[in-house]
């Protein structure tokens, strides 16, 4: 007599079946349709092959590592404003995600990755249309809590116990970057986690859950007042250059290329120097 | 006709994603994959913790469902939708709330530190935490529907016959609804084996510590992608195992009868 009963938590019963279905079907149909049109918006846009042009249009999506999230979200915003007709989206996520995606099939115009070796999977799988292009360099700096409570001023002081340490895992740029810095400076560390990107890490100190991190340079610069940075003494930091390319079969390859020389022109370096990036 | 033909597209809907996981594993290596270190230390975290979760769902679950079933006082559909809420919220949600809660400067997580020296977040306990919290929920709305559907007239006769209230509910309600205990426990268990956005949230990813299987399929994903797979796999045959077993067992695999 309870096996009926047990059951009912799980079925609902639809009121309108009929009505519920024709909605439903209306709106499939209508997903469809916007699905034609922007199939359409992100045909070959525009003819030329390079510098910026009046003529290009469409959708242009990027895959761009999680430090970038700041900068490239302005510099999006700068690039819609020289070339009107085009929008662009940002997937951000850790490069080592990215290039997964990517050689998944995610349907990408350009991937710019926090270090090489994420990009080579990519250049591996033979995605890419062209040689990557570095256009950007990055360091490292310890992050703290807001006003550094637990007094860290060295690679060293991240050994203590009870301090909680997160990084992320050795595949994200990040995490293989701070190894290597500990790794130079003779410190072993014991990570209380591994986030799935730097800005994970970020968040985790920044909220007071975790105690420090190594992050880049710029995510100390983008926290502003939530959390405290300290400095890596340039013999144990390492310099990270961001490659970025477009990928083979880009669904919007004029777009993609005024991409790639609006970020080596003035304007884009420019914006990346205003988030503390590093000449590449 | 037609009705056919689309029950046959949406069980290819739920089939294929299955078979192109079998067709994707590499198999020569399946076993050695399933077999690394990595693996069987997040299997093990894994079955651990889920079965803490589970134990805590019904231990504080039973005593919910039955004062949900059967007390009326002012504010029970908000106390119920409050429970239940987890079932709905996306688990990364979960997670903040979770940090909210029981972190460091959490309303809870503060005095639990100052006091006790307790720590939640990235420890074991904190998966169990995660789990519990995304996984009670079922067993609540099972057991609460079994309660509510009980002919309450039988535990009325146990106590007119001199019944305690509580030998009463041990000797006649509990056995009455022992198959939604066992149906609520088990879905609460798989949905605590599953979990994972609430779990890399709060408790974060650590091996041995906390990172469960489905953090683990996570990972191996960008490192190992045949590791990855083979993970996958497994927890799909056990979720399977556990269904196909419930269904016969517990929610009443006779009432439903053959298909015309």
């Amino acid at each position: 007599m309870t096996g009926e009963s047990s059951t009912s938590a799980v079925a609902y019963r639809c009121p309108m079946p009929g009505i519920f279905i024709k909605r439903l079907l209306a709106c499939a149909a209508l997903a469809i349709g916007i699905g034609a049109i922007a199939g359409c918006g992100t045909g070959p846009g525009g003819d030329g092959d390079g510098t910026a042009t009046a003529g290009i249009s469409g959708y242009l999506s990027i895959s761009a590592a999680a430090s970038l999230q700041g900068a490239f979200t302005e510099m999006a915003a700068a690039f819609e404003d020289a070339h009107p007709k085009v929008s662009v989206s940002i997937n951000f996520g850790a490069s080592s995600t990215l290039a997964r995606q990517i050689i998944d099939g995610a349907p990408v115009d350009v991937f710019a990755s926090a270090d090489q070796a994420n990009m080579t999977e990519v250049v591996d799988a033979e995605l890419l249309r062209d040689i990557p292009t570095i256009f950007a360099t990055n360091s490292l700096e310890i992050i703290v809590r807001k006003g550094n409570p637990s007094g860290i001023d060295s690679l060293a002081d991240l050994a203590e116990t009870g301090l909680i340490y997160v990084t992320c895992a050795p595949e994200v740029p990040i995490g293989r970057y701070a190894a290597e810095s500990l790794l130079e400076a003779g410190v072993t560390v014991n990570p209380a986690s591994f986030e799935p990107d730097v800005k994970g890490i970020v968040t985790k100190v920044s909220s007071g859950e975790a105690d420090a991190g190594i992050v880049y340079r710029t995510d100390v610069l983008a926290a502003g007042e939530t959390a405290t940075g300290v400095a890596i003494p340039d013999q144990f930091n390492v310099r990270a250059t961001y490659p970025q390319a477009v990928l083979t079969g880009s669904p919007n390859e004029a777009a993609s290329s005024a991409w790639m020389s609006f970020i080596a022109g003035a304007e884009g370096q420019a914006i990346l120097r205003a988030y503390g990036f590093g000449q590449p | 006709m037609i009705a056919v033909l689309m029950a046959g597209i949406a069980v290819a809907f739920f089939a294929l994603p299955f078979f192109g996981l079998l067709w994707r594993v590499p198999w020569s290596e399946a076993w050695s994959l399933l077999t690394e270190p990595e693996s069987l230390e997040a299997l093990r975290l894994s079955v651990y913790c889920s079965l803490w979760a589970t134990a805590l769902a019904v231990v504080f679950g039973t005593p919910l469902a039955w004062v949900l079933a059967r007390y009326g006082f002012p504010g029970r559909r908000i106390v119920r939708a409050l429970c239940l809420l987890s079932l709905v919220l996306p688990p990364v949600v979960g997670g903040v709330a979770l940090f909210a809660a029981f972190g460091r400067r959490g309303l809870l997580g503060d005095p639990l530190f100052d006091w006790f020296g307790v720590r939640l977040p990235f420890s074991t306990a904190g998966v169990v935490l995660a789990q519990t919290f995304v996984g009670m929920p079922f067993f609540v709305l099972t057991v609460e529907a079994a309660l509510r559907g009980l002919d309450r007239r039988t535990e009325d006769a146990a106590r007119t016959l001199g019944a305690s209230p509580w030998y009463a509910f041990r000797r006649v309600t509990l056995p009455a609804i022992k198959p939604a205990l066992f149906a609520g426990a088990v879905l609460a268990w798989a949905r605590a084996f599953g979990e994972f956005g609430a779990t890399i949230t709060f408790a974060g990813n650590f091996p041995g510590r906390t990172r469960t299987l489905p953090l683990a399929v996570y990972l191996a994903l960008e490192s190992n992608p045949g590791q990855a797979l083979v993970l996958s796999v497994f927890m799909i045959a056990i979720s399977f195992a556990v269904i196909v077993g419930l269904r016969d067992r517990w929610l009443g695999g006779s009432g439903d009868g053959d298909p015309t």
